[in-house]
């Protein structure tokens, strides 16, 4: 993330503004924000659609290419937008030594989960296309 | 100062105890809370995604739990939390642009973020209550 963008040269040059990743992050959290407003929409639209439906009609419906595609963005855009505002939580709620290790293992526990979350969707929506 | 505020333990600001809560302030710790609260939910989106990638026992195993009733105590919970998240969201994106500052705009907005999740979460139980055929 390039977190000069919304900086002046003159500004940049005198060291004025942001010395750290504070601008990026900000930045990340808006764009990330942005994209799991129809993400989860349609997330919630589709499970609300699938009430009460049988476990071959989820499978199959999973296993369509555009809802692993966005399942796969869902995935991805929720946990790093989890990840940046965990981080933010425990930034300014936790000024023991436990700080780094809760800011390592959120961090952590955001990308497994989400490598967990697109390896099960892959594997169902593989699961189907071969089944076909 | 640092050395100063230690020797005689002065209360740090703000003293959040001492104020009354405004829905301003309450929305604000609110969209942080939702934002914890919803992340823990989010573990439990991937354990119904492995579940189901595991095959149909294991699915049903998972549909049973949240079938049940802290289940759907805790899905309630979830949805309200997501939509207070959303539209709370929407409102700080608004923020962003430099719109909706004054003070009337902000309890406007405030009160439309209550309603607006309150009402798409009836609705969006409504919605599946009906489609499952439960009601």
């Amino acid at each position: 993330m390039d977190g000069h963008r919304f900086r002046s040269p003159l500004g940049r040059a005198m060291g004025l503004g942001s010395a750290k990743a504070g601008f990026g992050h900000w930045w990340t959290e808006r764009i990330t924000a942005v994209a799991l407003i129809p993400l989860s929409i349609w997330f919630i639209a589709s499970l609300i659609a699938h009430s009460g439906s049988s476990y071959e009609a989820f499978i199959g419906w999973i296993g369509s290419p555009i809802t692993a595609v966005l399942m796969v963005l869902l995935l991805t855009t929720l946990f790093w937008h989890a990840a940046l505002g965990l981080q933010v939580v425990v930034e300014d709620y936790v000024h023991s030594g436990v700080k780094i290790w809760l800011l390592l293992a959120t961090r952590f526990a955001c990308f497994a989960l989400a490598a967990a979350g697109i390896v099960a969707t892959l594997r169902v929506a593989i699961g189907v296309w071969t089944a076909a | 100062m640092e050395h100063f505020s230690s020797k005689h333990m002065r209360p740090l600001s703000p003293n959040i105890q001492i104020y009354r809560p405004q829905l301003t302030s309450v929305l604000s710790i609110a969209n942080r809370i939702t934002g914890v609260f919803l992340s823990a939910c989010a573990v439990i989106l991937v354990i119904w995604l492995i579940a189901a990638a595991s095959g149909p026992d294991a699915y049903l195993r998972f549909h049973d739990i949240i079938a049940s009733w802290p289940g759907q105590i805790l899905l309630l919970a979830a949805t309200f939390a997501f939509f207070l998240h959303l539209c709370g969201g929407i409102r700080h994106l608004v923020w962003d642009t430099v719109r909706g500052f004054e003070l009337r705009q902000i309890y406007v907005s405030g009160w439309i973020v209550v309603v607006a999740s309150v009402v798409l979460t009836v609705v969006c139980w409504s919605a599946s209550l009906l489609i499952a055929g439960k009601v």
